[in-house]
C-alpha cells in the first residue's frame, strides 16, 4: 500500500508536468484553433535559457522568473512574426509552420548549447518526507505545488481581470470581439506568450528529472497531446485533469504491469490517445464538435 | 498551340529524367550512387505522403515510422527463421516468416503489410476532423523506436539485425550497388505510374473533393471515412515499399534506422517539393537527401557549420515556403511553365494577327 501511494504521488508529479504543457496546447488551440507542434521545443529552448542564466551565476528563483519573462516575449514574438502571416490560411498551413518551428528550434538549441546532456538544478531538496511508512519525494511535491499555483494564477487571471475576460472573448468569437474594439491580434500574441510561459514552467520542472538535452520535451509533448485529448482539446480544466490522470495511470501501469514496464509507457500514451479518439473524441470535458453545414 | 505545349513539355521532362536516371551511374562513384538510391526511396515515400497530404489534405507525421514497419517486414522475410536463429532471436511461432526470401520479392509484401497496418491505424485516427491524425501519427512516430526495442525477440532490439548485401541477379555484369540503384529507380517508376493512375481517376477526384470541400463531397456520395482511410492505407503502402528498399540498401536495421526526425523531415520535404503535385516530389526527395549534406558543409563558401545546421535550414526553408511559395517548388515551376505557355501563345497569335486585341492579355 505504501508503495502504491508513493507511485501515485510520483505519477501526480509527472502528471503535473504533462498538465502544464497540455494547458499550453489548449490555450493556443482555443486562441488560434491550431495545435502547436513546436510547444515542446519552445519549452526546451526556455529551459536552456534558464540553464544559461544559472550558469552565469544567477540563483534559481530570479533565473526562473527571468526565464518566464523572456519566454513570454518569445512566445508573443513567434505569434506576431510567424503565425500572423498565415492566420487566415487553411489549418494545414498553420500546422506546417509550427512543424517548421519545431525543426528549426530543435536545431537551434543543439547549435547553441550542443547536444550533450546537461544536469539542471532543482530548487527542491532531494529528500523525502516520511508520512507513516510512505516516503514522499519533496521534488515531486514541489513540482506539483508549482504547477497547481500556476494553474490557480492563470485561472484567476482569466476569471477576475478585464484582460482575461477580453482574451476569453477573443477565444469565443473573434469577429464580435473585433467589433467591440478589441485588438484581436495582440490578444492572440498574449495567448502565445502565456502558453510559452506554461511550457517554460513544464520544462524547468522536468529538467532536473529528465536531464537537459535538445530532445528532452519531445516525449513530454506526446504525453501532453494525450493529456489534452483525454481532457478535451478545448478545455483548460480538462488539460489539468487529463495531465494528472495520465501521469498516475502511466506510472501505475509502469510499476505494476510487467508487460508495460518502463519501456511501454510512451506507447501506452499512444493507446490512450487512440482510445479517446475512438470512444469519446471530445474528451472528458471538451465540447463535441458541431459542424454547421 | 497552347493546348499541347504543356503536355509536350511534361513528356520531354519525363523522358529526359528517365534517360538521365539510366545513364547517371556511368558518371558516379559508389558513394554518390548510394545517395541517388536514397533519392529514389525518398521519392517513393514522398509520393505516398503527397497523396495523403497533398491530394487528401491530411497531415501524417509517421511516414518514417511506417517505413520502419516495411523495413522490419522486409528484413525478417529476407532472413527467415533460419537466419533469425543465427541472431538467437525467437520470434513467436504464429508469424509466417518462411525460410528466407530473395530481397526483391519482399518489397511488395512489405508494402502490403504496412498498408494494412496503416488502414487499421487510420480507422481511429481519422475520426476527428482536422488535426487528430497529425497528433496520433506524431505519437506513433515517437513511440515506434521504443516499441521496436521492447519486442526484442522479433526485432533484435537496439542491436538491430544485419543482412548480407544481395548479389546482382541474372548474371548481369554490374556491381551490387548498381543493381540496387536500378532496383530502387525501377520501383520508383512503377510507383510513380501507379500514383499517377490513382490521382487522375475517380479515386483522385474523391480525395481532392474531400480536401477542398468535405460537405460538398459527402453530399455527392463520397464517403469520407472510406476514402480518407484508403488514402492513409495507400500512403502507408508507399512507405512500406520505401522502407524495404532502404533496409536492402543499407543491409541493416535497428530502431534508430527510422527516427522521429525522418518522419518530420519527410513531411517538410513533401511541402517544400510541392503539395498536390506528383512531379514536385522529386524536388522534395533531392532536398531531403542533399540539403543536410550541403548545409553542413556548404559548397563555394569555406565554412563548416554545426551538425545542427541542417535542421535550422530545413525549418526555416519550410516556413519560408509556406509564406511565399505555397505550391512548393512544383508551384514555382508550374508558374514558370504558365508564363512560357502564355508567351508562346502570344507569339503564335502575333504571327497570325499582327495587331492583338487588348483582351488577350
Amino acid at each position: 500500500m505504501a508503495d502504491f501511494l508513493q507511485q501515485v504521488v510520483s505519477g501526480l508529479a509527472s502528471g503535473a508536468i504533462f498538465a502544464s504543457l497540455a494547458l499550453a496546447l489548449v490555450l493556443i488551440y482555443r486562441a488560434t484553433d491550431v495545435v502547436n507542434f513546436a510547444q515542446g521545443e519552445m519549452a526546451t529552448f526556455s529551459t536552456y535559457i534558464a540553464w544559461s542564466l544559472m550558469n552565469h551565476g544567477i540563483s534559481y528563483w530570479p533565473a526562473f522568473v527571468l526565464t518566464l519573462v523572456l519566454s513570454f516575449l518569445g512566445g508573443a514574438a513567434i505569434e506576431r512574426t510567424l503565425i500572423r502571416p498565415v492566420e487566415h490560411r487553411p489549418e494545414i498551413a498553420i500546422v506546417i509552420v509550427t512543424i517548421g518551428l519545431l525543426i528549426a528550434l530543435n536545431g537551434l538549441t543543439g547549435w547553441i548549447w550542443g547536444a550533450e546532456v546537461k544536469a539542471f538544478d532543482s530548487p527542491f531538496p532531494n529528500d523525502t518526507w516520511e508520512i507513516g511508512n510512505v516516503a514522499i519525494s519533496q521534488q515531486d511535491v514541489g513540482t506539483l505545488v508549482v504547477t497547481l499555483l500556476t494553474v490557480a494564477a492563470l485561472w484567476a487571471f482569466f476569471r477576475f481581470t478585464t484582460l482575461g475576460l477580453v482574451m476569453r472573448a477573443v477565444a469565443n468569437d473573434q469577429a464580435a470581439s473585433r467589433l467591440v474594439g478589441v485588438r484581436v491580434g495582440w490578444m492572440l500574441a498574449l495567448g502565445w506568450g502565456l502558453a510559452a510561459v506554461l511550457g517554460a514552467i513544464a520544462g524547468m520542472m522536468a529538467a532536473p528529472v529528465l536531464f537537459l538535452d535538445p530532445t528532452m520535451m519531445l516525449v513530454v509533448l506526446i504525453y501532453a497531446f494525450a493529456a489534452a485529448v483525454l481532457g478535451g482539446i478545448d478545455s483548460p480544466i480538462g488539460a489539468v485533469v487529463g495531465g494528472l490522470t495520465l501521469g498516475v495511470i502511466i506510472n501505475l501501469l509502469g510499476a505494476y504491469v510487467d508487460f508495460v514496464g518502463s519501456e511501454l509507457r510512451l506507447p501506452t500514451a499512444l493507446v490512450v490517445l487512440l482510445a479517446v479518439l475512438l470512444i469519446r473524441p471530445q474528451g472528458l470535458f471538451g465540447h463535441a464538435v458541431v459542424r454547421r453545414v | 498551340m497552347a493546348r499541347w505545349l504543356p503536355i509536350a513539355i511534361k513528356a520531354v521532362i519525363l523522358a529526359g529524367s528517365v534517360v538521365l536516371i539510366a545513364v547517371l551511374p556511368r558518371y558516379m562513384g559508389e558513394f554518390r550512387l548510394s545517395q541517388f538510391t536514397f533519392v529514389a526511396l525518398y521519392f517513393i515515400a514522398l509520393l505516398g505522403l503527397n497523396i495523403l497530404t497533398g491530394y487528401n489534405g491530411q497531415i501524417s507525421l509517421a511516414q518514417g515510422a511506417f517505413m520502419g514497419i516495411g523495413g522490419y517486414v522486409s528484413a525478417l522475410l529476407i532472413l527467415g527463421r533460419p537466419g533469425l536463429e543465427l541472431y538467437q532471436l525467437d520470434p513467436p511461432g504464429w508469424l509466417p516468416l518462411g525460410d528466407g526470401m530473395t530481397p526483391v520479392f519482399t518489397i511488395p509484401i512489405a508494402g502490403l503489410v504496412t498498408g494494412v497496418i496503416g488502414v487499421l491505424f487510420g480507422i481511429p485516427a481519422l475520426r476527428l476532423a482536422g488535426v487528430s491524425l497529425a497528433l496520433a501519427t506524431f505519437a506513433m512516430a515517437v513511440s515506434m523506436p521504443t516499441l521496436a526495442k521492447r519486442f526484442e525477440s522479433v526485432t533484435g532490439g537496439g542491436g538491430g539485425i544485419g543482412l548480407t548485401l544481395p548479389e546482382t541477379p541474372f548474371g548481369w555484369d554490374i556491381s551490387t550497388r548498381h543493381w540496387l540503384y536500378y532496383e530502387a529507380w525501377v520501383t520508383a517508376g512503377i510507383m510513380f505510374l501507379l500514383a499517377w493512375l490513382m490521382v487522375r481517376g475517380r479515386l483522385g477526384r474523391a480525395w481532392r473533393s474531400l480536401r477542398d470541400g468535405e460537405v460538398a463531397a459527402i453530399s455527392s456520395g463520397v464517403s469520407p471515412a472510406l476514402y480518407k482511410t484508403l488514402a492513409f492505407g495507400v500512403s502507408s503502402f508507399y512507405a512500406g515499399v520505401a522502407g524495404a528498399l532502404l533496409v536492402i540498401e543499407v543491409s541493416f536495421i535497428n530502431p534508430d534506422t527510422f527516427p522521429v526526425s525522418l518522419s518530420i523531415l519527410l513531411l517538410a520535404s513533401a511541402v517544400i517539393g510541392g503539395l498536390g503535385s506528383l512531379g514536385g516530389v522529386i524536388f522534395g526527395a533531392l532536398i531531403l537527401e542533399f540539403l543536410p549534406v550541403y548545409s553542413q558543409d556548404p559548397p563555394l563558401i569555406s565554412a563548416d557549420f554545426s551538425t545542427q545546421a541542417p535542421s535550422v535550414v530545413f525549418g526555416a526553408l519550410l516556413i519560408a515556403i509556406v509564406f511565399v511559395l505555397p505550391g512548393g517548388f512544383a508551384g514555382l515551376f508550374r508558374r514558370l511553365g504558365l508564363t512560357i505557355t502564355k508567351l508562346a501563345s502570344r507569339a503564335g497569335q502575333a504571327r497570325t494577327r499582327p495587331a492583338p486585341s487588348p483582351s488577350d492579355s
